[in-house]
């Protein structure tokens, strides 16, 4: 399955690299990445494939990555792609 | 790829515009519960309720982690247990309420609904023992909702069911004194009541549903009222389509969660309801979207033509995203639920009268409405065939779930906490109807029944 986590807040120095060792760590496979910045807000999408993940659940990646938005004051979430390809695709 | 906008936009929805799934409703049929053995009929109920839906609110929490969209509701409808009991006794519908309370209570689902009969023609021995245990079921349990069919297009309006229905809904006030009269909150009297409403009070598994099925309740007035600003000054063709995409995208959302849960409990999905669900936080409001389109405040003269435009296009844009809608499918616009519509009835602007014409052109009633305690049974019955007249001659669903709150009056406000909200007690007329709705029998059905 593939989700889509996404990163939002002020922008900060060294956060994509943390999401993405922390990827690396849980053996999850960044597809895509692509960022902007929106109303002066830092917001990156990143595509992940979870196929990959080691004996740990979707719950423990999307727990891990919310710990780290915390620590560093921006709002990450973890999202199955479905939900945008219900909403955004006929 | 997806488009960073259309997912920023979902984001935004989610943490900025209260978007969530307002309720996921597993429907139980009880009918193979029957027992002329009151123990063995009520082990069977606890039984069956217990087992089905086990895995329902696993299984939700699971969708919610997984999709990250809220599911604010889990709850239970069964099969109106006036049909499951049809020999009890008053005092054996309480148990069996209760027994609905254990269940419910075992599963953490929040609300179970199905206490209920139609008595829309007339009424069986079992849908009177049923309806006369009403207050006491419900002042005794906490998650169990009640709901009695007394008038339909085909059928007409059962007036000694209205009448009724007053005096039951004015004791279900005092036997609920101490919270604010909360058990008239849960409870609703319908014309033309749907057999597949995943929304409490009024959620039941009709007779022609299958063994269990998943039914689910949209919401999101938060992500029009936001869409509808942001359209700025347009005009109605423009307004119009505007509603439409956001509700086809928040309906979106609907069906896939309906479908998913559907999968995961190895239940047949039913439908999913379009209605506009507000609730008492900020930003979540029905009535925000109306004063958005242009009104100084809700319940100002406008206020009918701006929520028939808004119900129309919700249902437009929801039925292409959903294979099969049912329910009740209309904005809601329940007074105590909805912080505008509160600050509305505050400000003087929203009468009983206005929220009456407003139900015209909506789902689904006179809801949450608080009026003094000591109304009288007739006064209550008096609004009830109102409103239900409305639902009968339009061919449509309506309903009333009025509270008199017990020792208060007009001017002070009635709590009942969480998604019920609050209320401030309107005001009502003082000249009697006792002498009509006194009257008994039926009003007969209207002439349009007749379209075969």
């Amino acid at each position: 399955m593939k989700a889509v986590i996404t990163v939002i807040g002020r922008d900060k120095v060294g956060i994509i690299a943390t999401v993405s060792v922390a990827c690396s760590g849980f053996g999850v496979n960044i597809v895509d990445i692509s960022q902007t910045v929106l109303d002066g807000y830092f917001a990156m999408i990143m595509l992940v494939e979870l196929g990959g993940m080691k004996e740990s659940s979707f719950l423990e990646f999307s727990a891990a990555l919310k710990k780290i938005g915390e620590e560093n004051a921006v709002d990450i979430r973890v999202m199955h792609e479905d939900i945008f390809n219900s909403m955004h695709r006929i | 790829m997806l488009n960073i906008q259309d997912v920023l936009e979902t984001v935004r929805m989610i943490r900025e515009e209260n978007l969530d799934v307002r309720t996921v409703t597993m429907g139980i049929s009880l009918f193979d519960c029957v027992s002329d053995d009151r123990a063995r009929l009520e082990s069977k109920i606890y039984d069956k309720l217990t087992k089905t839906a086990e895995r329902l609110v696993p299984v939700a929490e699971e969708i919610e982690a997984e999709y990250g969209i809220p599911i604010v509701n889990k709850r239970i409808s069964v099969t109106p247990l006036s049909l499951v009991a049809p020999g009890a006794s008053s005092e054996d519908f309480v148990r069996l309420a209760e027994v609905l309370q254990r269940a419910s209570s075992s599963l953490g689902v929040n609300f179970i609904g199905g206490y209920s009969a139609f008595v829309q023609k007339g009424m069986t021995r079992g849908a009177e023992a049923l309806i006369a245990s009403i207050p006491e079921a419900l002042a005794v349990t906490e998650n169990v909702c009640s709901s009695v069919n007394v008038a339909s297009t085909k059928a007409g309006i059962n007036m000694d069911a209205v009448l009724l229905m007053g005096q039951i809904v004015k004791e279900t006030s005092l036997r609920t004194a101490d919270r604010d009269s909360l058990g008239c909150a849960k409870l609703v009297v319908f014309a033309n009541m749907p057999e597949d409403n995943p929304f409490m009070a009024g959620a039941v598994h009709g007779i022609g549903e299958p063994d269990s099925v998943i039914n689910v309740g949209v919401s999101g007035p938060g992500v029009v009222a936001a869409a509808v600003r942001e359209a700025g000054n347009c005009d109605f063709s423009t307004l119009a389509e505007t509603v439409k995409r956001i509700a086809f995208k928040i309906t979106r959302v609907g069906q896939l969660v309906a479908t998913e849960a559907a999968k995961r409990l190895g239940v047949p999905y039913g439908i999913v309801d379009l209605s506009l669900a507000p609730t008492p936080a900020a930003g979540d409001s029905v009535a925000e979207i109306l004063e958005n389109m242009g009104l100084e405040r809700c319940g100002t003269h406008g206020t009918t033509a701006a929520l028939a435009l808004l119900n129309d296009a919700v249902k437009k844009g929801g039925v292409m995203a959903s294979g099969h809608v049912g329910g009740l499918s209309g904005a809601f616009i329940p007074v105590s639920e909805d912080r505008g519509m509160i600050d509305a009835v505050k400000a003087g602007t929203l009468s009983l009268q206005k929220l009456e014409a407003m139900t015209a052109v909506c789902s689904v009633g006179l809801d949450m409405i608080a009026v003094p305690g000591d109304t009288t049974a007739e006064t209550i019955a008096g609004i009830i065939a109102d409103e239900i007249s409305i639902g009968v001659v339009n061919n449509k669903t309506t309903a009333v779930r009025l509270i008199p709150v017990a020792g208060k009056g007009v001017g002070e406000v009635a709590n009942f906490g969480g998604l019920l909200g609050y209320a401030p007690i309107m005001d009502l007329k003082a000249e009697s109807c006792a002498t009509f709705v006194n009257r008994g029998g039926r009003i007969p059905a209207p002439i349009h029944s007749l379209r075969n």
